[in-house]
Order: structure tokens, then sequence, then C-alpha cells
């Protein structure tokens, strides 16, 4: 006879409760195995989402017995210490249904965080060289990983506490603009992850650090920014 | 002021109030140590210029940057709006910079 797990599993938007499904436990099964295997063998109506399923995509991240994880490369065996699995969605987004969250939020302030590219050269110029030793570079490859997960976006509190915040991953991917040398906008950029709701709103708690999955350190980022600002008062910008 | 101002401002306000916190309880443990009196302290500080100057700018920093640090604090667990809570910390930043330069004076030259 196989082993089965319980598995808590909510059921609905914010209006909802758990279910539980006892599931078979297989070797080297992970968390999105699970959510599988109920959807197809038990409940064809569970609702998820995910894609590669490898862990590049960022698109099945759930709570996992209470902490942000990205489900398609944790194993049960690592998380189900007492036995039991409690699977929520992602903390911090709008429940849509199920396990499945409205990730609009998180990609609007992405754009209001002012994460995009400006070039200031044509495609006639020539390329202009990024050394892979420079520091910037180096600053820019250790934050560059980014997934879009939203894992450390639900890890943390002030994204709790303070709708405006602008949230760990956004604010990262202006950190790996600002060490572009390529990037044109520099001061403007600088300008928006300083808004109201942008880097000065982190008090460095380190929780989107402990939770990333790909291990990298938005803290390190923000605190990285609100250095940039710093030293742009020598540039007599503020 | 703009929040990029603010930041800024906190952090070098931050940087000025660690080595006087530091200074601060560094004399206040080897002044009491021979259990020195109000009145002998008062008799040490009056009419010093230096000790007037480092607590000024002990207060000036403080006055900047503990409302801009608490202003983050009102908006996260606050029930106020942002703009009520700018006005309340601008009106707090006041306040502390008044009584604090207040209190340094008074203990240097004597109650205005």
């Amino acid at each position: 006879m196989t082993d089965t797990i319980p598995v808590r599993v909510w059921r609905g938007g914010d209006a909802g409760a758990f279910q539980t499904f006892d599931v078979a436990l297989r070797d080297n099964q992970t968390v999105l195995d699970i959510v599988t295997d109920i959807q197809r063998r038990q409940d064809p109506t569970l609702s998820y989402r995910f894609a590669c399923r490898v862990g590049v995509c960022g698109s099945c991240a759930m709570t996992v017995n209470g902490v942000p994880r990205w489900t398609c490369r944790t194993h049960v065996a690592k998380v189900a210490a007492e036995g039991v699995l409690t699977l929520e969605p992602l903390r911090n987004l709008p429940r849509l249904k199920d396990l499945a969250v409205d990730m609009t939020p998180f990609f609007d302030k992405w754009q209001k965080a002012g994460g995009t590219f400006e070039g200031r050269k044509t495609r006639d110029d020539a390329v202009d060289p990024v050394k892979p030793g420079s520091r910037a570079r180096k600053a820019a490859d250790a934050a560059i990983e980014c997934i879009n997960c939203a894992v450390c976006y639900a890890a943390c509190d002030v994204v709790d506490w303070d709708p405006d915040y602008l949230g760990p991953a956004a604010l990262n991917r202006v950190w790996t603009l600002v060490n572009d040398r390529r990037h044109a906008r520099r001061s403007d950029t600088l300008d928006k992850a300083a808004q109201s709701g942008g880097c000065g709103s982190c008090h460095s708690q380190g929780a989107c650090m402990r939770h990333c999955p790909v291990g990298l350190s938005p803290t390190e980022s923000i605190a990285g920014l609100k250095r940039a600002l710093l030293f742009s008062l020598l540039g007599g910008r503020l | 002021m703009s929040e990029r101002s603010l930041i800024v401002l906190q952090r070098l306000t931050a940087m000025v109030l660690a080595p006087c916190v530091i200074a601060h309880v560094a004399v206040i443990a080897i002044a009491f140590r021979d259990g020195l009196t109000a009145g002998e302290i008062l008799g040490r500080v009056q009419d010093n210029v230096g000790w007037a100057a480092f607590y000024a700018l002990f207060v000036i920093a403080a006055a900047v940057h503990a409302p801009i640090g608490l202003r983050s604090v009102l908006v996260e667990w606050g029930a106020l709006p942002r703009r009520m809570v700018d006005i309340v910390m601008a009106a707090f930043a006041v306040l502390l910079l008044i009584t604090g330069l207040r209190a340094v004076f008074a203990v240097v030259w004597g109650a205005p």
C-alpha cells in the first residue's frame, strides 16, 4: 500500500476554506507534483499556475506551510517534516481562485518603479562594451537573475503594511538598471526609485533575501539604491 | 521636500547621530562613575561653547532624523493619510528642534 500525505489546500478566493486531500507519496516528489496529482486524480476544478516546472518561469509560487516557495523545485520530503502540507496562494496579492493570485499589482509596480532601459545610441553606432569585471557590472550580475516569481513580494512585511511600497523585486530590477552603463536616464531612474513607496520604505528586514528561490538579495540591491542616492549628492542632485 | 531628499537627509543625519550617541553615552558613563551631582555637572558645562555646539548639532540631527523614520512607521502602521502624516511629522520636527535647542541654551547660558 502506498503512503499518503494529507494536503490542506485553500479553495476559493478571499472567502474560502481549506479542503483536505490525501495524496500518494512518491520519490523525489515536488509540491507542484502534489498539486498536479490532486487536479488530475481528485478534483479537476482546482486552480493553480505553472509553466516550465524547472525553476525558470517563476509562475508556480505558493505559500507552502506558511512559507512562500517556488513549488516546482520544492521537495515534499524537505518541507513536510510534520507529515502535513498546507498550501495557500501567495500573500500580498489579490486572491483569484484556489492557489492562483492576480499578479497585476506586482507587475504594475515594476512599471511604476521605472525599470525600463533606455539606450543613448542608435543601431548605427558601435556597440558600447561593458567590462564583465567592472564594479557596476558585478553589482548588476548579482541581481540580474530574477525570475519574477513574487516570492519576495509575498515575504515582505513592508508590502503587507504599505500598499504603495514598490516591493523588493521591482527595486532589485531598478538596481540592475542603475548599474547599466548603457542606460541613458540613470538620474531619472534613481528619482523614481526614491519616490513615495520606493527604496526609502525598505527596513532591511531581509525576508526577500531569505526566501528568494534563486538566492538573490534584493535587500542588498535596495541598500545599493539608497547609497547611490546619497552619492548622487556629490553630483548636486538633491 | 522630495522623497529623495528625505532619504538622503536621514542617512546623513544618521552619520552625525552615531558618533553623537556614542560620545553622549560614554560621557555619561565616565561622569557618573565618580558620582557627580547635578550642580557639579552644570558647573562644568555652563558657558562651555564646545559642549553647546556638540549638543546643538545632536539636537538638529535628531530633529531631522527621527521624524523621517517615524513617518514611515505611521504610514505603515497608522490610519492617517500620507499628507496628514507629513504635516504631523513636520510639526514634530519643529517641536524637537525648539525644545532641544532651548534645553541646550538653558543648560549652558541659563533659562531664557
